[in-house]
């Protein structure tokens, strides 16, 4: 396993765009260090799969994306054997089709073992496939190698990719491929963290908006039974719409009038249900007011 | 090395094995931890938890195996011997003891009684309920339990940082869920899935095509097959009314999810016991109403079956005829549940009352021995326990 310890170097500790908690350097630190992937689980809208572009930036690596969806097979992520196209060459006489390797079709894997620089993996959402796709991998992440029936081939990789994994939790990762992993569990961020990330994010954004909206949002996320609690992307762009409408702090503020409802609220809420329901608790909350 | 952390990790419930252990020594060998106890705390975590319901277990095992090391000198500025104060043996306290535990006064109260106790005391305590030490049920000392009590030696830490991080405990709400959304019982029934192909082909077999077109000399021979389809078929029985009525939106949820899995499902609603006929519409239950032989007949024995209800009753509901509390029934629940078994090999009940409590209610074990242990809680893990039962 010593193989290519000094795949890549330097250590990452956040970047001037994502403000990473010290739990989360660490995590990917070790993940860097020991050459593990890691596994990052969370809420939407946390910023699980920027985290992987941000890694990618503030080492300065190249970034591989591989977004998985339920029809996604793990040889895919290998590589394919377009066995089509050799049919239809082999019936048009075509010279191509003596070489089965101008039919293979290299996978984002692939591409990440043989990438001339160093890379990051990321595997986006790995829970959407079917329930063996982990399995089906462990041994192509573990050992950083595969076999290429068709053409007799090994590939290896020739410096390890860093793999980022994100999860959505819609099924459960089988024990042998969690062995395998660093895990990560990046937790809904604290009104602190949060001011920062929209600091960030907005830089010199005007601070009585931005208090005011991050007190109408943490409410908001307390209000109970909501399907889908509205997440820090939803936060960002809410707070863009408000800046594009120039909307003054005081109306956010509004608590005592008829508008209990935050102004441009759709960017927040996401199901009809949730906004039925905040409507109601809104026009109760109004009625006991009067 | 951390022989101690990763047994007692174990021990507490969280799954680790020696890979987990031996990364862990690996990490610390190449530097990770860096020789400060938060990132050790935060790498530890992240190599030897692959699940956010386990992070509150770890954190308490965490504190509980590296707190003790931390020897309490100057929390209180007070002279107590730090000997008193280093933990032992943790008591752990019943709901029942902690009950028992009333709390003293208010804080100014319990820092004065404090003081007088610190000069009152000469000796060196453990356990007790008065004197301050570890493990006790006095308000004062470490890894007890008082709903007031103020923590000496346990927060106890020299850099005058607030609380530690794994004391906060930050993920105890995501322990074990209590919480059930549509969408996570979706998820537990998805396992339920299985998937074979059948009625018309009208999907390209690629494979087979090739093969096939291989075989036939270059030829293209193409070869349909039908489409994949979930294969499972599901009859629910709903308990309804009565006792049910406080479970209702859980039973919702579980019918709404269930619904937008399952293609070939059937329900019918009972009252607290299966007798000889059910229903598919509550408000016309008077009139409507299906022989259960009916249903029996009906569903082949394909069908999986689970029943929702609390299956708190009394017992003549389910031993005798004529014991139903609605009407007069010829034969008793028991024995129509025994039909459905016998018919139906794979069947469970799953019941909104909390597991533990099962055992004092004598109709919820006749009627777990009469599910043959096959009966479930109504919880996310449950459900899973439950799922995993029917898809065998």
């Amino acid at each position: 396993m010593a193989q290519e310890r000094a795949g890549i170097s330097g250590r990452f500790g956040g970047t001037e765009d994502y403000i990473a908690t010290e739990d989360l350097t660490v995590a990917v630190n070790a993940a860097l260090t020991l050459q593990r992937p890691l596994l990052v689980k969370g809420e939407p809208g946390t910023g699980k799969t920027v985290l992987a572009h941000e890694v990618a930036k503030a080492l300065g690596l190249d970034l591989i994306e591989w977004h998985v969806k339920s029809t996604t097979k793990a040889q895919q992520g290998l590589y394919e054997y377009d066995a089509v196209s050799r049919l239809r060459d082999s019936q048009l006489g075509d010279p191509k089709v003596q070489d089965i390797a101008n039919y293979i079709r290299r996978g984002k894997l692939w591409e990440a073992f043989v990438a001339e620089r160093p890379t990051v993996l990321l595997i986006d959402e790995i829970d959407k496939a079917d329930i063996e796709f982990p399995n089906d991998l462990l041994l192509e992440l573990d050992r950083m190698e595969f076999f290429v029936y068709e053409t007799g081939e090994v590939v290896k990789a020739a410096r390890r990719p860093l793999v980022i994994i994100t999860s959505n939790n819609e099924k459960e990762l089988p024990d042998a491929f969690l062995r395998r992993c660093f895990f990560h569990y990046i937790r809904f961020p604290d009104a602190d963290t949060m001011a920062q990330i929209v600091e960030v994010h907005f830089p010199g954004v005007k601070q009585a908006l931005v208090r005011e909206a991050l007190a109408s949002f943490y409410e908001l996320r307390d209000v109970p039974g909501l399907k889908k609690k509205p997440g820090t992307s939803e936060l960002l762009d809410w707070l863009k719409l408000l800046m594009v409408e120039d909307i003054p702090p005081e109306a956010l503020r509004a608590k005592d009038a008829k508008s209990a409802i935050p102004p441009l609220y759709g960017a927040l809420l996401k199901s009809e249900q949730d906004v039925q329901l905040f409507e109601r608790l809104a026009f109760l909350a109004r009625r006991e007011g009067r | 090395m951390f022989v101690n952390f990763f047994l007692e990790l174990r021990q507490a419930g969280v799954p680790v094995s020696l890979r987990e252990y031996l990364t862990l020594l690996e990490g610390v060998k190449a530097g990770i931890a860096n020789y400060s106890v938060n990132d050790f705390y935060y790498f530890s975590r992240a190599a030897m938890v692959k699940d956010e319901r386990h992070l509150d277990r770890f954190d308490q095992v965490f504190g509980h195996v590296f707190k003790g090391l931390e020897l309490l000198d100057q929390a209180f500025g007070a002279d107590i011997p730090e000997e008193w104060l280093r933990k032992l043996a943790e008591r752990h306290l019943t709901e029942e003891e902690k009950a028992q535990i009333e709390a003293l006064g208010g804080w100014d109260k319990l820092m004065e009684t404090l003081r007088q106790r610190l000069e009152e005391q000469k000796k060196r305590h453990q356990g007790g309920s008065k004197w301050i030490g570890t493990a006790g049920t006095s308000p004062f000392g470490a890894y007890g339990y008082n709903p007031e009590g103020v923590r000496i030696g346990q927060e106890g830490n020299r850099n005058f940082r607030a609380v530690k991080v794994w004391d906060q405990r930050d993920y105890r709400n995501l322990d074990d869920s209590v919480e059930l959304g549509t969408r996570n019982l979706k998820v537990a029934l998805r396992r339920l899935r299985r998937f074979a192909r059948q009625g018309a082909p009208t999907e390209l077999d690629l494979d087979d095509t090739i093969r096939s077109t291989a075989n036939n000399a270059g030829l293209l021979d193409l070869k349909m097959r039908p489409e994949r389809h979930n294969a499972i078929k599901l009859l629910i029985f709903f308990d309804v009314g009565g006792s049910m009525d406080g479970h209702i939106k859980i039973c919702e949820e579980l019918f709404s999810a269930a619904r937008a899995e399952f293609k070939h499902l059937e329900y019918f609603y009972f009252h607290n016991c299966l007798y000889e006929r059910v229903w598919k519409d509550n408000s016309r239950r008077g009139v409507d109403k299906i022989p259960t032989w009916d249903v029996l007949h009906t569903y082949p024995a394909d069908y999986r079956i689970i029943f929702v209800g609390d299956a708190s009753m009394s017992p003549y509901e389910i031993f005798h005829p004529g014991g139903s509390v609605e009407h007069w029934n010829e034969e008793a629940g028991a024995l129509w549940m025994q039909r459905v078994l016998a018919t139906y090999q794979r069947a469970i009940w799953l019941n909104p009352v909390a597991e533990g409590r099962w055992p004092w209610l004598e109709s919820i074990r006749s009627m777990q021995q009469l599910m043959g242990d096959r009966m479930f809680p109504l919880t996310l893990d449950g459900l899973d326990r439950g799922i995993r039962e029917l898809s065998r």
